[in-house]
């Protein structure tokens, strides 16, 4: 009988210590997978996988810069003068364009002949740059001219402000505009939501009555529970108009509107975590500074909030980190105009809104798909500092200070 | 007892969706394909379609790999994925279903009414920046996008922009809804949406491609006559080899009953 006992006590140890591992391994898999997929993104031609520019070989310019490629697409840029080339009108040729200049019969059986009329039209134009796939580009054809392309650099990546993944033929993924508007709109929402919380977790846990703490901190928590999308649709229609109306806006969808909503997102964990932290405090402490004379509100701001001074903190760190990952409330709110914030009251674009939005179209393991992996791998690095500053803060002594 | 149930399911799933057809790709086109999937298994008890979501690449790139039977696709097949799958020994055909009109919409308080397809591709790019210029009041213009996964964005890009990228930091929205909501509710914004998302809240704007000359208003009746130019055809595509299983679904589709479902989705009917 006893063995039986000791045997099945085993088979649940080891039960447990397999979860544990599972669990272990498959975060660890995950974070491989994020860097796996993203880190691919610097291998990819600047210019879209499988497709080149070509030129008439009279033609002196060799290679366009990224943004150069996206402005002659544009029609920002017309004449190959200002690129270093001869006073000409640019010409731009897509593809797609040699089905309007030719009957599918043309083109021969199994398109055969399709690199020898593209040959042509790039000799009979020397003013063209035309975007074509490789598997029919005039490759051994005299007079044409392929512009080299170059990889895609951390600094295109992590230094350029023009988020276009979907630009072609050169997409643009420069993410300082996403990393700012993400940190702006954190940073903000904690600050509004900060004084607001420690309020009312100072209430909850000094001033209130038993019957109103009971009855409010289930509601506050309950504030938690509601889902994002929820919030999301509330900012959409009730704050918008309130921010655009009171500030004089001529847009109501801003980075100050996405903060709000997010302000109050972080409310029920910083209040939850830094009304526990309080209610520690033991009783003795408080009654020893009561006895001394002070007053509840010198016993409060003396002994309770320098007792307590890191579970608050946690409590901070823990709502940056709801704030940092919130992802549907702030699509549907900052309006997600990739620029760089210059203010308050202008549209931002956050990360996980950049996600959220973009990955489903993202053709698979192209370099858009990759960049947003890349992104998550940011998003990802901040939420673990994040944590990390937690862990540390909520491990230090607590009486210090007292 | 748990392990006879859950291979039961998974056992009937397989069966179901051997005998299914099965449809995926555009989000656009899938309410309407439920609708039509709904009102064919009305009609013939026997018969089972499914029907999930995803985005036309998604849908073309499914039936590459044989885990779908239609396509259903808000754009047109591109030149690559054709190739591809002719190289998978596959050709696929294409149906028209219905066609979506799209809407250039503005606040009612706006008093402008008509643009030129020039003047849109200058809103939207960043050209023009004030509603003085267009002939309304000194406004400041702000334009309201979908999101770049949306099909609606690339047709917009395609037809309206002539492939010019729209301008940097456009205001993108996550849902047409939510357009509506925001063009409703900001005094200076424009934005573009389907037909069946106009409401009171938006005014909508008449639209002239051929310089100004004749400016067409956004009704289902100018889109049916071919005169309204944001026009859009909704594809199905399948394999030939699939034909005679899709067929009886595609003409139910094409039937009267199937293009009277389309009207009420809000897409413009075929015939």
């Amino acid at each position: 009988m006893k063995k039986i006992k000791r045997i099945l006590e085993r088979i649940v140890e080891s039960i447990l210590t397999v979860s544990g591992a599972v669990t272990s391994i498959a975060i660890l898999l995950i974070i491989v997978f994020l860097f796996k997929e993203g880190l691919g993104l610097f291998n990819s031609p600047s210019v879209e996988k499988g497709y080149s520019l070509y030129v008439n070989s009279k033609n002196p310019v060799d290679q366009l810069s990224t943004i150069d490629t996206k402005q002659i697409f544009d029609s920002e840029l017309t004449n190959w003068k200002e690129l270093g080339g001869g006073n000409q009108e640019i010409k731009i040729f897509r593809f797609d364009e040699l089905f309007n200049l030719y009957s599918e019969e043309e083109l021969g059986e199994e398109y055969s002949l399709i690199p020898e009329k593209l040959g042509e039209i790039i000799i009979n134009n020397p003013n063209i740059v035309a975007y074509l796939p490789d598997e029919y580009a005039p490759t051994d054809v005299q007079g044409v001219k392929v512009l080299a392309s170059k990889n895609i650099s951390l600094i295109d990546f992590f230094g350029g402000k023009q988020w276009m993944p979907t630009s072609t033929p050169s997409p643009l993924f420069g993410v300082l505009p996403l990393i700012l508007g993400t940190l702006l709109v954190s940073i903000i929402a904690i600050l509004i939501a900060l004084p607001l919380g420690l309020g009312v977790a100072i209430y909850l846990s000094e001033l209130a009555g038993e019957r109103t703490r009971k009855l409010m901190k289930p509601t506050i928590e309950l504030l938690a529970g509601i889902p994002s999308v929820v919030y999301g649709f509330f900012g959409l229609v009730v704050l918008v108009p309130i921010v655009q109306n009171i500030f004089g806006l001529s847009v109501g969808e801003t980075a100050f509107t996405g903060s709000l909503i997010l302000a109050i997102m972080a409310l029920p964990t910083i209040i939850t975590v830094a009304e526990d932290a309080m209610r520690n405090t033991p009783r003795d402490m408080r009654e020893a500074s009561l006895a001394l004379g002070a007053s509840q509100w010198q016993t409060i701001y003396k002994v309770v909030i320098p007792y307590s001074a890191s579970g608050i903190s946690a409590a901070v760190v823990l709502g940056i980190g709801r704030a940092i990952g919130e992802t549907m409330a702030v699509l549907m709110v900052t309006g997600n105009a990739a620029v760089m914030p210059h203010s308050l009251f202008e549209s931002v674009r956050t990360i996980p809104a950049t996600i959220a939005a973009e990955l489903g179209e993202a053709p698979a393991h192209g370099p858009h798909y990759q960049a947003l992996f890349l992104l998550g791998c940011i998003l990802f690095i901040i939420t673990m500092i994040i944590s990390i500053t937690a862990e540390v803060i909520s491990k230090k002594q607590p009486n210090k200070g007292v | 007892m748990k392990k006879i149930i859950l291979t039961s399911i998974a056992l009937l799933t397989i069966t179901l969706s051997l005998s299914a057809q099965r449809i995926k790709g555009s989000d656009t086109v899938l309410p309407l394909s439920q609708k039509e999937a709904e009102a064919y298994k009305k009609a013939n008890p026997s018969s089972s379609v499914s029907v999930t979501g995803g985005g036309s690449g998604v849908g073309l790139s499914a039936l590459l790999a044989g885990t779908t039977d239609i396509a259903q696709a808000s754009r047109k097949i591109k030149f690559d994925e054709k190739q591809k799958l002719k190289k998978g020994g596959k050709v696929a055909k294409e149906v028209i279903v219905a066609y979506d009109a799209l809407a250039v919409v503005v606040n009612p308080a706006n008093k402008v009414s008509k643009l030129t397809r020039e003047q849109l591709e200058g809103i939207f790019t960043g050209k023009i920046t004030n509603w003085k210029e267009l002939g309304g009041e000194n406004l400041k213009i702000v334009p309201y996008s979908r999101e770049t996964s949306s099909g609606t964005y690339e047709f917009f890009k395609e037809h309206v922009l002539n492939n010019k990228n729209y301008l940097n930091g456009i205001m993108s929205m996550p849902a047409t809804g939510a357009i509506v909501q925001s063009v409703s509710q900001t005094k200076g914004a424009i934005g573009y949406i389907g037909f069946a998302y106009l409401s009171k809240g938006v005014k909508t704007i008449s639209v002239s491609y051929n310089a100004g000359k004749t400016y067409i208003s956004p009704s289902v009746a100018n889109a049916k006559n071919k005169t309204y130019p944001i026009v859009r055809p909704l594809f199905y595509y399948y394999e030939t080899k699939s034909q005679t299983k899709v067929k009886p679904f595609i003409n139910y589709v094409l039937s009267s009953a199937g293009q009277k479902i389309v009207s009420e989705v809000g897409y413009i009917p075929v015939k």
